[in-house]
Formats: C-alpha cells, sequence, structure tokens
C-alpha cells in the first residue's frame, strides 16, 4: 500500500468542522474532506523510467451567513489548521454579497443511494511493484512487436489509484464513498521510410485490477491505430460526410456537457439556454446522464451536495429535456437540482455529469462507412475549438479517407468545422458500438454537412 | 535587486520545522539504494480568489497547500513520492520509498550545500490581510462597471482576481539549494453581449508576477473590462472565418503562442532525448525562415513565466532557440542535461510538489524585425489577420499543432474588413515558420494569461512576437 495518511479522518471529524463553523458564527456550513493514494509505473523501451507512489489529503469548508458565502481549503489537518481553515472562511464571508439564490439545499433533498455502486475494489493494489512494472512492460512490448516501423516509444504505463471523501453539513447530511481505478497504456511511434513519425495511444481504465483488459490486447490496438497513420496527406477544402470514431465523437458530447452546465444556462452564455421543450437535435439523437450505474466512472452515491444522483434523459429524440444543475443554478433558473452538483476542496461547487452518453443505434461502424461514397473518418481532433456560446466548431483533425465504404489512406493537417446547433441535426448515423471507457460515451456516429479545410 | 531567499528559508525552517540536518538525513535515506542523484522540493502555496457575477461579490475562496516531493534519479530512471505531512517520520519513509528505483548499495554522498543567489526578478508583499482583500474587490468592482458602461448590450459580466503566493526550498544530494517565493497574480474579466437572438463573448485578463500596485497603475480594471467587452460587441458582427490555406497576419503579443505551439514544444529536451520529437535531430539545420529569431527566458521581471530559480533550483536564463532560421538548442532539465550532455538552462518546472520535473518553457517570443505592421497588412490581397486566440495543442511526434482565433478579420486588397467567428488554424511545426515572410517592428509580450500543459501538469509561462506574415497557413473555417 502507498503511503498511508498519519491518523485515520473519520466523519465525525468532518461534522466536528461543520459544528465548529457553526459555532464561529455561521448560519450553515459544509465541509468536505478528500485523501487520495497513486501508483504510477512508466516503462519505456523496456526498461523502467519512472515510478512514483505517493498520497495526498485535505479539507474543504464552505460556510453561509444568511446569503453570503465563501470558501476555504487546506492540506493542514492539524488543529491549528482546522482552526485556520474556519476562522479564514468566517472573515472571507464578510466580504461577500447577498445573494438570494444562494445556500444548501432544503433538508427533504438529501439522501445517497443505497450500497457502494461498485467503485471500490481492493485489487487494485493487489501487485506487487514488480508485477505493476511487468503489467506496464508488457503493454508496451506487445506495441513494439506488433509492426517493425515501430521501433521507438513513449513507454508503457500501469497506473493505480484510490480516493475517499466524506462530505458533511449542518442540515444533518453526511456521506462517505470510496473509489479505485487502474489504468494501462502504451505509446507507440512508428516512422515511414520517409522520415516521418506518428505516435498514438491505447489504454484500459477500470475499477478493478480484474476487469481490465489484456497487456497484449492494449498494445496491439495501440500499434493499429499509430501505424495507420503512417504516410499521412493533406486534403483539399472541401465538404463531405464526416464519420467520428467513439474517442471523438466523446468529446462532441462533452461540448454539448458544456451547453447544458447549469453555470452556462442561467448567463445565457450556452446555445443551449432557453431551449427547454425544443427539437435542438434529430429525432435519432437520445442523450442520458445517469449517475446510478454501478461500477461506472461517473457513478457516485450522492452528489457534491448530498443529493442522491440520479438517472435523466437530456435529450429526448432530439427534444431537449434537462440541464445538469446543482442547487445554486437550479434556483437560479426556477428548477430543481439534477443531482449534479460537482465538489472539489477549494471553492463554491460546480457542476459535473455522471455517466453521460448516446443512445446507440442499430448500424455497426462498418456498416456507416459502407454507405458513404467520399468522407472522412475523423479519429483524432486537436485543439479547443468549441464556443459554447454560439455553437461554432472548429478542430484540427487527422483521420481516414473513406473511398467508396472502404478506408483509403490516412489524412493529417486539417480542420473540421460547423456549428454544434446546425450539427446536432445533421447526425445522420448513430453506431451500435457505445462502449463506456470514461465517464462520457458515445457510438460512432455520422455528421453531413460540415467543412474540411485542407489544401 | 531583493533577497527574498534568506526569508524563505526562514519560513521553511521555522514554519515548518526542517533544518539543514533533516534535509541531508533525507537526501541519504533517499541515496542509500544506490541512486545517483536525490533532491527534495517543498512548497507552500497560498491562494485566494474573489469573483463578481451579475455585480454580486458571489464567491470568495482561500486555500493552503503544503507538501514535499523527493526524487531520485538513477541513470534514466526516475522514482518519486510525495507527501503532505511533512514530520520526519514521513519525509525519510517517502525518501525511502523513493530510493527503490536503484537497487544495490549506497555510492553518492550528499554534499555541502551551496545556496543559488536569488535574481530578485519579482517583489513579494505580504498576503491575506483584511485590507488587501478589500482591495482586491474593489478592483473587480471597477471591472465589472467599466464593462457594464461600455455598452448596453453587455448583459453579463464575471470579473475575478486570483492570486497565490508560493514558497518553494529545494536541496540536491550535489550541494544545489535554493529557495524562492513567487507571487502571481491575475485579473479576468469574461462577458456575454446580446443584440436580439445574436449572442457572444469576450474575455481579457492578465497580470503576472506582481503587485496589487500593478492593476492600480500598469493595467488597470477598466482596460481589462473594456477589452473583453470590446471583442464581445465586435463578435456579434462576425461572419463566418474562411476555410483552406491563405496568407495569415499575426498580430503582436499573444498570438506568440504559434511559437509555444509550433516550435517550444517541439524543442523541449526530454522529446528529443527520446527522439520522440519532429524536431529531434535538426540542430543546426534551418527550420524556420531566416527572419526569425526565438527565444525562451525566464528572466524577465515580473513577468508569468519568468522565475528565479526553476523547480530544481537552478537559475533561469535566455536560451535561443532558433536564430536567423537555424535551430540552435533544446530547453532543458537537470536529467535531460546530464543525459544528453547539454548545458541545464534552467527549464525544468513542475505543477505541484506531487508531480516530477520535466523542460518546460518559461516566456517563449520571437525578436522583432524591421517591417512595419502595417506595411505586412497592406501586402496580403487576401487573408486573414488574426489578433487574439484561445489555446492551442501540438502533437510533438508528427508536429502537427493548431490555435484557436478568438479574434480576427478578413483582409481584402490589403486592408483589414469584417471580423469573422472564431476558427483554429493548424499547421506543421517544422515547416511552417519557413513561410515567415515579414517580421514586424513591434515586439510586444502578452498580457500574463498562459497556462501550459504537458503530461497532465499546468504551469504558468509567457509568449511574445510581433506582427508576422506566414505566405500560408490552413484556416479552418466554414466560409468560401
Amino acid at each position: 500500500m502507498p503511503t498511508q495518511s498519519s491518523f485515520h479522518i473519520t466523519q465525525e471529524f468532518v461534522t466536528n468542522i461543520v459544528a465548529k463553523a457553526l459555532r464561529a458564527g455561521a448560519s450553515d456550513a459544509e465541509a468536505a474532506f478528500a485523501e487520495g493514494d497513486e501508483f504510477e509505473t512508466l516503462v519505456r523501451l523496456g526498461q523502467v523510467e519512472q515510478l512514483k507512489e505517493a498520497g495526498s489529503r485535505g479539507l474543504g469548508l464552505r460556510v453561509f451567513q444568511g446569503q453570503r458565502t465563501a470558501s476555504t481549503s487546506t492540506s493542514d489537518l492539524t488543529a491549528e489548521g482546522v482552526e485556520q481553515l474556519v476562522s479564514g472562511a468566517m472573515a472571507l464571508v464578510q466580504v461577500t454579497s447577498e445573494d438570494p439564490f444562494a445556500g444548501l439545499p432544503e433538508r427533504g433533498e438529501f439522501g445517497m443511494l443505497s450500497g457502494d455502486l461498485d467503485l471500490y475494489y481492493e485489487d487494485v493494489y493487489s501487485l506487487p511493484a514488480v508485477e505493476r512494472i511487468e503489467y506496464a512492460r508488457r503493454t508496451e512490448a506487445a506495441a513494439m512487436a506488433a509492426d517493425a516501423r515501430i521501433q521507438n516509444s513513449g513507454g508503457g504505463s500501469f497506473d493505480a489509484a484510490t480516493g475517499r471523501k466524506i462530505l458533511a453539513n449542518s442540515r444533518g447530511f453526511v456521506g462517505e464513498v470510496r473509489r479505485s481505478s487502474c489504468s494501462i497504456s502504451a505509446q507507440p511511434i512508428a516512422q515511414s521510410p520517409d522520415g516521418g513519425m506518428q505516435r498514438d495511444y491505447w489504454y484500459s481504465s477500470q475499477r478493478s485490477l480484474a476487469l481490465l483488459d489484456s497487456p497484449e490486447s492494449v498494445g496491439l490496438e495501440a500499434a493499429r491505430r499509430t501505424v495507420r497513420k503512417l504516410g499521412a496527406r493533406k486534403v483539399p477544402t472541401q465538404r463531405v460526410p464526416l464519420v467520428f470514431a467513439p474517442e471523438v465523437a466523446t468529446s462532441i458530447l462533452g461540448a454539448i456537457l458544456g451547453a447544458i452546465n447549469g453555470n452556462a444556462v442561467y448567463r445565457s452564455s450556452s446555445f443551449l439556454a432557453g431551449k427547454l421543450g425544443e427539437a435542438v437535435a434529430g429525432s435519432n439523437l437520445t442523450m442520458i446522464d445517469d449517475g446510478t450505474t454501478p461500477g461506472g466512472f461517473g457513478s457516485a452515491p450522492f452528489d457534491g451536495e448530498g443529493l442522491p444522483t440520479r438517472r435523466k434523459v437530456v435529450l429526448d429524440r432530439g427534444v431537449l429535456t434537462s440541464y445538469l444543475l446543482n442547487t445554486y443554478t437550479a434556483r437560479k433558473l426556477g428548477l430543481q437540482s439534477t443531482g449534479n452538483a460537482a465538489r472539489g476542496l477549494a471553492g463554491a461547487p460546480g457542476i459535473s455529469s455522471g455517466n453521460f452518453y448516446l443512445e446507440p443505434g442499430i448500424k455497426t461502424p462498418e456498416e456507416i462507412l459502407a454507405e458513404i461514397p467520399n468522407g472522412l473518418y475523423v479519429t483524432d481532433l486537436i485543439g479547443h475549438g468549441v464556443n459554447i456560446v454560439t455553437g461554432d466548431y472548429s478542430h484540427g483533425a487527422s483521420g481516414l479517407w473513406i473511398e467508396n465504404g472502404e478506408l483509403a489512406y490516412p489524412v493529417e493537417e486539417i480542420t473540421v468545422a460547423g456549428n454544434l446547433k446546425e450539427m446536432l441535426h445533421n447526425v445522420s448515423s448513430v453506431g451500435n458500438d457505445l462502449i463506456f471507457r470514461s465517464a462520457v460515451a458515445c457510438p460512432t456516429i455520422c455528421i453531413e454537412g460540415m467543412t474540411i479545410a485542407g489544401e | 535587486m531583493q533577497s527574498a531567499s534568506p526569508d524563505t528559508r526562514k519560513f521553511f525552517y521555522e514554519h515548518l520545522g526542517l533544518n539543514e540536518q533533516l534535509l541531508e538525513q533525507c537526501l541519504a535515506a533517499a541515496l542509500s539504494a544506490g541512486g545517483d542523484y536525490a533532491d527534495l522540493y517543498f512548497e507552500y502555496i497560498t491562494a485566494s480568489s474573489l469573483m463578481v457575477d451579475e455585480s454580486l461579490v458571489k464567491s470568495a475562496s482561500q486555500g493552503i497547500s503544503a507538501g514535499c516531493g523527493l526524487r531520485v534519479v538513477s541513470g534514466e530512471r526516475t522514482g518519486y513520492a510525495y507527501t503532505d505531512d511533512l514530520s520526519p517520520e514521513r519525509l525519510l519513509r517517502a525518501a525511502h520509498t523513493a530510493a527503490l528505483i536503484a537497487s544495490g548499495p549506497s555510492k553518492q554522498q550528499v554534499q555541502g550545500f551551496r545556496e543559488s543567489p536569488s535574481a530578485g526578478l519579482y517583489a513579494v508583499a505580504g498576503t491575506g490581510t483584511d485590507a488587501e482583500t478589500a482591495a482586491k474587490l474593489a478592483l473587480i468592482q471597477r471591472a465589472d462597471r467599466a464593462a457594464r458602461a461600455y455598452d448596453a448590450r453587455i448583459v453579463q459580466v464575471q470579473a475575478s482576481f486570483a492570486d497565490e503566493l508560493r514558497r518553494i526550498l529545494v536541496a540536491g544530494s550535489d550541494g544545489s539549494f535554493a529557495t524562492d517565493t513567487q507571487p502571481l497574480a491575475r485579473l479576468n474579466v469574461s462577458v456575454i453581449a446580446k443584440e436580439g437572438e445574436n449572442i457572444a463573448r469576450g474575455s481579457s485578463g492578465g497580470g503576472g508576477r506582481v503587485l496589487l500596485d500593478f492593476f492600480l497603475t500598469d493595467k488597470t480594471p477598466e482596460y481589462f473590462a473594456i477589452e473583453a467587452a470590446r471583442q464581445a460587441v465586435l463578435q456579434l458582427g462576425a461572419v463566418p472565418a474562411p476555410a483552406g490555406e491563405m496568407p495569415v497576419v499575426l498580430g503582436p503579443g499573444w498570438p506568440g503562442v504559434l511559437l509555444h505551439e509550433a516550435v517550444g514544444h517541439g524543442l523541449e529536451a526530454d522529446f528529443n532525448r527520446k527522439k520522440t520529437s519532429a524536431f529531434a535531430g535538426l540542430i543546426g539545420q534551418m527550420v524556420a525562415s531566416p527572419k526569425v529569431t526565438v527565444v525562451d527566458n525566464g528572466t524577465m521581471p515580473n513577468r508569468r513565466g519568468s522565475l528565479n530559480v526553476d523547480d530544481e533550483g537552478s537559475p533561469t536564463q535566455e536560451t535561443v532557440l532558433i536564430e536567423n532560421g537555424v535551430l540552435k538548442g533544446y530547453m532543458s532539465d537537470k536529467l535531460s542535461a546530464r543525459l544528453m550532455g547539454i548545458a541545464d538552462t534552467g527549464n525544468g518546472r513542475r505543477e505541484s510538489y506531487q508531480h516530477i520535473p520535466m523542460p518546460r518553457m518559461t516566456n517563449t517570443y520571437m525578436l522583432a524585425g524591421e517591417d512595419d505592421p502595417q506595411d505586412i497588412i497592406r501586402s496580403v490581397q487576401r487573408g486573414l489577420y488574426a489578433v487574439n486566440f484561445g489555446g492551442g495543442q501540438v502533437d510533438i511526434t508528427n508536429g502537427k499543432f493548431v490555435f484557436s482565433a478568438s479574434e480576427a478579420y478578413l483582409i481584402e486588397d490589403g486592408k483589414i474588413t469584417a471580423p469573422v467567428k472564431n476558427a483554429t488554424l493548424i499547421g506543421n511545426g517544422p515547416e511552417s515558420l519557413k513561410y515567415v515572410s515579414m517580421v514586424g517592428n513591434d515586439l510586444q509580450l502578452d498580457e500574463g494569461v498562459g497556462t501550459c500543459g504537458k503530461a497532465g501538469q499546468s504551469v504558468p509561462v509567457g509568449v511574445g512576437m510581433p506582427t508576422i506574415k506566414l505566405d500560408k497557413m490552413t484556416v479552418g473555417g466554414t466560409g468560401n
């Protein structure tokens, strides 16, 4: 096990901080504790390059005085550190404004899902150091053995982490959750005879060691993704159908998440603000946010304010049916929290999704490609080219050109651009290949009408 | 010049219970399994932030974070452990954990500490007084008023002030010893403009390793607020950006993010040591037009990317990366310097004590040329003039990089015409700077907003550039 903390922090320790804040004059208070341990193992060209092993923990406090609020955080868990945490928050709350929408959730709203949701598995730390190194080494070795054009590598890795969080407030809520995760990855580098280099990456990430894909399968997939990029060329500027592979289609869902985030919605800084009940997408699109799935990367028994997580349909056959809200943004919009509050240690609660996904369709990715006489299969996107306010979308891209329904040759140094408002109406196919590799997941999709900029 | 260092050392010794003997013990423990080199990195950060949103002071927060990272290097291998419990037992345990990267008998002795002098690039003031909080609040309330007063179409304003004071102490088994106290402040304004159904955003901000008076005299809240509001109102009338290859003129200052992405990351020593960079093996070769000279300079007073010493305790410096188009050198940390037999350029940086240091940029910019910026624009028949950017990204292996224009205009017949919507520009690092045909005489550094990400670690950086013309670049719009 990694370095353990000096003394065990209990729920009582955290509720005591809430009590101290009330004694110091707060009308309401909420305290959060988080601790985490991590192992990182990086092997490069068969040799150990980095080993990292550590743990850390911290406290966060949010206080209210009437309609004013302020927050503090610290990594100092001594009595003196806790005193500073409380006195600092009480001093800071004096400078903030009365905000009629500020405050903890109402008493009746708190709660949590029963059971542990399969979020924590001790087996992520079950391997001795030598075997962790072996997992990383095997993953890289499989990638390097797959093709003679792979002679260099960014490395193979095995990482594991666990975390524990406690949340308590002055309205009687106290909850605790533990999580674990582990992952392996390989990043091979391939070189073509002309000297041009390409890299790609593949990984498997799970809450339990037992669920990881084999190092060999991860390495092979990393190699396949890398080698197929060799000899990539630019293509002329044009409009053709774009097929987004699941990894990049997921980033489009990420943009949607930004646009349904209550903070953007109440400020009208989202192209989806004010659109509840409207058809903002084609009727072939249904999107769901579900924080209750056992073992999910986005699952939790309660949200960052102590409300139970839940499943909600965000987009119902193209009609916008829900935003993602915490208590503050719900009050601003005259709605109910959707149990999507996110709580770090510092600052006010934000908003995060549970497990957010596009419901799969019936076509296989191959069937989607087969329908396209001339188009682009997008495998990589780079840059930060989404404007949530206007929906404008423009990203650097690379991928494979589609000719007569088949992948013909690699393409790079181009951009793909459109506007999310139109892109959501122009999804012509949705694949059946929905796989959760992280908290956000999307099957293969085809979008018409976007512009490729190239030569 | 000022000597913050003795005070910083005193802070760690008195406030956190460190002493020279404990540091030496930890280093000896770290080398006990035969490592070549070990270092300890102590960090103590106090941070605060204030935000005015909808003209209310909606949030105020402050935080304290402290910890130590212990590193052991053995050949190309690095063992790392960190702890936020700075008791001698915990530090020694972490040292023994990191030591296990090596296997064998101890072979290196811990050298006596020699403290690096401080370059005194930034002044340090006390933190956290109520008066100071009130003064920061006054700044962002002024920003809120100025943005709203700029135009009736400004409907939302968020103004924030965030600052931190980062104290570090680095001690290495080679006798290197350095302390530094690093202030960092930033004022930010973001606004939404609305006209009928048409909505646009604008944002602006800046700061650096500066004290509060910087925002009263050098760059006022009104300066940033008006800039954010101007951008948002401008975007209300934007037309679709063009698509395809065309001449691109980049304005001075923040568009220097081009250099950061196109050549900066590719010239970090670790990528070149591992030959994973598109620039590997190109030292001495032409990688840009002869008009292009690019440097990385960590020694500029008060700049966001500047440091008296890097996060390995090495003094920062000015490093020439590209001189008259020829690739001259890489940015290095201790590890790559030793393994490659090159100089440590003082670019070893890390996000926090929880992170392993690696070569990172500081302030990266292109030196001024001789062209009049007006002549540069007049020379373009049809192209894009981009003056403000969001973030960028690069694939250092194939060299492809992007950066996203947030304020850009069409150039038609040598004149700046319609503003265009957000668009991503894409190019190839080792090629794109060869198309630089004109370099302006108007070098500017950015306002102090850059944050660079690499391998999951974020560090503050600066960029800069004069107005330049690239004869061709691909612009990722949707228009014709």
